[in-house]
């Protein structure tokens, strides 16, 4: 069975593949080479959606990717489901299965249509007035209502299961659109020899083409001509064409981004094949051959389904063998409606007006429609429209003069037929930040200035014509490549005047009448017209107000029209309204194509240590910090964290722990001149300490705050073994490189990272002596030949390791350094030996409450980029008689001694069972209330089990002076009363390093 | 995205670049004998210009190594970039 609207013969499509596809619930026929947009009109339905603000029936009004209306959402299965298609884009395949959006409970039946007769009180404006106050009404009650209605589309509700790929190339051309221009262009380059790449958004390659009927090229019909030069495109080994791919963004220096959908159109897609790639393409030279989007006219009553765009309902015919209606009122103030006009003439269709704005109408194609009969209305405005879900009579009016018309006479159609003329497309060529200029002649901007490699060519810089797109797109292929070639394109086709009108038209129905501007958004002149008069006159406030080119479409139909209609307003020419910026992305692209293969366990890098596994066989439960993965606590049985912890710290105090300190940044420092380097960069004083030595480093920014830490062992005269902290290890390596490249590049010095080379097993606790002594070469583990803070090379285990005493606990402490490679087997060696001994495994919350019972700092935790080394204790560390050192001169400042500075100490609750919030404010009095003078924060808080209390480190302004003060941390519960104590709670005297 | 000519390398993709501030701003060879006005001057104080800017890179995913550039600031567009030590090339505020 025939669809009503399907011509008996023609277009492009595959009349011997019919295929079935349902739309809203309802089955119909199509054909193989069908879009939804087609395969619907063929059956007659015009309604495809309802508009985004008053719920307007709307039918689709243009064939291509600038369609406004016809968004609808395609279905494969629970996951696969994708709102705000085009339906002009959706190319059909058997079983597709479609519905319509933002309406309910149904496109012919919306109840939400009722903001349509409230429209008078839904103005420009509207959501910025109405639903301002009371503040706490947005969260609870506008801002969910108003998504709820307005929903264009919804999200699916489970993870996208298609794939995605991203990969880059490089061309020496790439051409951006298929059409007349772009082959021509992709012709020309290829002589170069370079590479070339050609995109093109549409399921085929040839533009206009794709459409075109009678015209000839090189004494071809068009269609032969396409198929041949697609053939010889093809056969090119350095010409790589792209269908289904649309250049979205012009990025800065030739990088364009272009995404492929390789699977949307089929019934059974390969499981293999990614659903989209993303194409980021470098080229040297772009060819824009983007074409021009036709322009709607602006009048009242114009959204009515079954209006649309003259040259749209031209693709239909000849592209699809689709009839728009079976009576057709034409409305133009352009050549181009002629052509429509006549093709649907020829396919049987009934003219029944051609209205046209001009009063005198002339040219080939105008005389063309004369010549067969065409019953031309010239200096004639189309005023109205009527009908319910779709136009049932158009009303005609005769211009009497600016803006007056006299007596209107209604006239009985199906469909209504529209152009205002051709905008060229220019977003690519304005987001890649070229000056367009004003074309007072073509009405319309045009490409000027190139800021990047790239010239325009075709109907996208005014060269609407065949023959002159065709000449225009060889040249810039040919001056793109640098190809010294020439060729003319004999063309045979009746070719109109490029020029048409914008702006709102004349009418008389008053200023209530509805003339869309905007269909998307639902933008009418009205809406332009009241902010113009609200005091707004800048084009890019006026948009923002109303909303007009603010949509998914980008404005591609409405843009040119709306500038129109205010620089008429405000009584100024185009130029001086200025045009608002285009965004990218062109039409919408999907979240998946971005991400690419960036999702789930590829979004982020893992790092793992060599211990890694060995911590998850034991059950240790392991937490992020920055990349890696940190082994936290090893619970037992049915322990909780805080149980786990505190036998953990009790363990490592009465015998011994072992932990992995892997993570810790390492950079090898070499050379003759590295204990200056270190100088220089460290607040330490290094020349002094002897091989074999550690000392504690500390690193300030050249603004005088400390920004990492950690223990630094020097190996031999010319070389440090240099620790950071976990997170910190590229940063300070790239500040030492920073100043070892740019301020000394005298200084003979080599810097290595080595965070990955070296495995780390700290052993902390007073057996840790007696558990290494089985395991060790060449080392003499005694308190005399190796006192705390100096370290050894030997073996252990027959693996060569530095071996360092140093302590992150305050008990008596080693970490083996071994290659990355040995880490487990040392480990589990160590592992073994300790078995006697009590070794228990911790993990980084138990090396915190270890280190904060000692007084520790953690940078990052009590620091936060504004703390001196004075500010946390660390004057001690500082090399006072060092003429210089990275942030040496900013310490001078006397901002940085005042006695009110943040300070580092230590806080008891009276209550020791209360453990402080880390984070939580400081005050010195109880009972305040808001606002109250703060005057330090908690920076680290734990419950310390060996002291059978809380504990907590706190930045207090002047804190050192306070010490034995009461203080009170407020919190939810009340103010907890606190007191000042030293840092250092645990072993004082310091002790227990020494076994 | 930005192409950027790594003076040791030739042109590469930005992702493999840092920025690194203003060039041809040296550290003082002796801060401690400088007035807070000229240390605040050096420390916080950059030109920030519209136009042309003679700013560091490093190649840190290549080479590694700091170069200069020279880019105007409102076309994105690099006029030059050259090694660390050389003389900004003419052209452009100062
Ligand atoms: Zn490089």
């Amino acid at each position: 069975m025939n669809a009503p609207f399907r011509t008996a013969a023609g277009g492009r499509h595959d009349r011997g593949r019919p295929v079935s596809f349902s739309f809203d619930g309802k089955t119909y026929q199509g054909f193989a080479g069908d879009t939804l947009a087609s395969a619907l009109l063929a059956n007659g339905v015009c309604l495809m959606g309802r508009s985004f603000k008053y719920h307007r029936p709307r039918g689709v009004i243009a064939a291509g990717s600038d369609e406004p209306n016809a968004l609808v959402s395609v279905q494969r299965d629970a996951a696969r489901y994708a709102p705000n298609l085009r339906a002009t884009q959706v190319e059909l395949y058997e079983g597709l299965s479609s519905e319509s959006q933002n309406r309910w409970p149904s496109l012919a039946f919306d109840v939400g249509s009722v903001n349509n007769l409230a429209s008078p009180f839904i103005p420009a404006g509207f959501y910025y007035k109405t639903f301002m106050w009371p503040r706490k009404a947005w969260d609870r009650f506008y801002e969910p209502n108003i998504r709820a209605a307005a929903g264009l589309g919804r999200s699916p509700t489970e993870a996208d299961p298609d794939r995605y790929l991203n990969r880059y190339a490089h061309c020496e051309v790439l051409v951006v659109g298929g059409g007349p221009a772009g082959l021509a262009a992709a012709l020309a380059a290829a002589q170069g020899g370079g590479r070339v790449i050609l995109a093109d958004e549409q399921t085929e390659l040839g533009g206009s083409l794709l459409s075109a009927t009678d015209a000839t090229i090189d004494g071809k019909p068009s269609d032969d001509w396409l198929a041949e030069t697609l053939a010889s495109l093809a056969a090119l080994p350095n010409v790589t064409l792209l269908k289904r791919a649309t250049a979205f963004g012009y990025f800065a220096h030739n990088m364009i981004g272009v995404t492929e959908r390789l699977t949307d159109h089929l019934a059974a897609p390969n499981a293999a094949t990614p659903r989209e790639r993303l194409w980021n393409i470098r080229a040297k030279q772009v060819v824009l051959a983007a074409g021009s989007i036709e322009r709607p006219l602006v009048f009242p009553d114009n959204d009515r389904p079954g209006i649309l765009l003259a040259d749209a309902a031209r693709t239909y015919l000849n592209r699809y063998g689709v009839k728009p209606g079976k009576r057709v009122v034409v409305a133009t103030g352009h050549d181009g409606a002629y052509r429509a006009a006549l093709d649907l003439h020829r396919a049987g269709v009934e003219i029944a007006a051609i209205a046209d704005l001009r009063p005198n109408p002339t040219g080939p194609l105008v005389e063309a429609a004369r010549a067969a009969g065409l019953p031309i209305r010239p200096a004639c405005a189309i005023t109205g429209t009527s009908g319910g879900l779709r136009v049932i009579t158009a009303r005609l009016s005769p211009i009497k003069g600016a803006g007056q018309v006299g007596p209107a006479q209604i006239v009985p159609c199906d469909a209504v037929l529209m152009s205002g003329g051709f905008t060229p497309s220019v977003h690519l060529f304005s987001q890649s930040r070229g000056k367009l200029r004003w074309d007072q002649d073509l009405l319309t901007y045009l490409p000027d200035q190139s800021a990047e490699q790239e010239r325009s060519a075709g109907a996208c810089r005014g060269r609407f014509g065949l023959a002159e797109a065709l000449a225009d797109g060889f040249a810039a292929g040919a001056a793109a490549s640098g190809a010294e070639v020439s060729r003319t394109f004999a063309v045979e086709a009746l070719e109109g005047d490029p020029r048409g009108v914008i702006g709102a038209l004349p009418h008389d129905r008053g200023v209530n009448a509805k003339a869309f501007v905007d269909w998307q958004n639902d933008v009418t002149t009205k809406d332009l017209k009241l902010a113009v008069r609200e005091g707004f006159q800048s084009i890019e406030h006026i948009k923002r107000y109303t909303t007009t080119g603010m949509a998914t479409d980008q404005g591609k139909t409405s843009n040119l029209n709306a500038l129109g209609v205010v620089a008429d307003v405000l009584h100024k020419p185009i130029p001086e309204v200025g045009l608002t910026t285009f965004r990218m992305p062109y039409t919408p692209v999907t979240f998946g194509a971005l991400a690419g293969l960036a999702r789930g366990d590829l979004f982020d890098p893992v790092r793992a240590t060599p211990i890694h596994d060995w911590a998850a066989e034991q059950g240790a439960v392991f937490e992020d910090v920055s990349l890696w993965k940190r082994a936290r606590y090893f619970p037992r049985g049915s322990e909780d964290m805080e149980a786990a912890v505190r036998r953990e710290c009790v363990s490592v105090r009465a015998g011994c722990g072992i932990f992995d300190a892997s993570t810790l940044g390492k950079i090898e420092v070499v050379g003759p001149d590295a204990a200056e380097f270190m100088n220089r960069m460290y607040v330490n004083a290094w020349t002094k300490l002897g091989v074999g030595k550690c000392r504690y480093g500390v690193l300030c920014r050249e603004d005088g705050f400390v920004t990492d830490d950690g223990v630094v062992g020097r190996i031999a005269k010319d070389r440090f073994h240099v620790t950071t902290t976990t997170g910190g290890a590229p940063r300070v390596l790239g500040m030492m490189e920073d100043y070892l490249q740019t301020e000394w590049p005298d200084l003979n010095v080599w810097l290595t990272s080595t965070t990955e080379q070296w495995a780390v097993i700290a052993l902390q606790g007073p057996n840790a002596r007696r558990i290494l002594e089985g395991l060790v070469e060449g080392i003499d583990l005694s308190p005399e030949a190796l006192p705390h803070m100096s370290l050894a090379e030997g073996r252990i285990r027959g693996v060569p390791t530095r071996l360092f005493r140093v302590s992150f606990s305050g008990e008596l402490g080693f970490e083996i350094n071994v290659a990355a490679d040995h880490g487990r087997a040392v480990w589990e060696a160590v592992w073994a030996a300790g078995q006697p001994h009590g070794l228990t495994p911790y993990g980084t919350e138990t090396m915190h409450v270890l280190r904060a019972e000692k007084g520790f700092i953690i940078v990052g935790q009590e620091t936060d980029g504004t703390a001196t080394p004075d500010d946390v204790g660390l004057t001690w560390a500082v090399g006072k008689a060092k003429p210089d050192f990275v942030g040496k001169r900013s310490l001078a400042r006397p901002a940085m001694s005042e006695p009110d500075r943040k300070q580092l100490v230590g806080l008891y609750t009276d209550d020791g069972a209360v453990v402080l919030e880390e984070g939580a404010q400081i005050v010195a009095t109880a009972g305040q209330t808001p606002p109250m003078r703060l005057i330090g924060h908690v920076t680290s808080s734990y419950y310390s089990a060996v002291l059978g209390r809380s504990i907590a480190l706190a930045m207090v302004s002047g804190g050192r002076a306070r010490l034995g003060e009461s203080l009170y941390s407020p919190s939810p519960v009340g103010d907890i009363p606190v007191k000042v104590v030293p840092t250092v709670f645990y072993d004082p005297e310091g002790a227990r390093v020494n076994g | 995205m930005l192409l950027i000519t790594c003076p040791y390398c030739g042109p590469r993709p930005e992702l493999e670049f840092s920025h690194g501030g203003e060039a041809h701003i040296a550290r003082p060879e002796k801060p401690s004998e400088l007035s807070i006005e000229d240390w605040t001057q050096y420390l916080y104080l950059r030109a920030n210009p519209k136009g042309l800017h003679a700013e560091r890179w490093r190649h840190l995913h290549g080479c590694a190594r700091f170069f200069n550039a020279l880019r105007d600031t409102t076309t994105d567009q690099f006029v030059a970039t050259y090694k660390a030590g050389e003389p900004r090339p003419t052209g452009g505020a100062a």
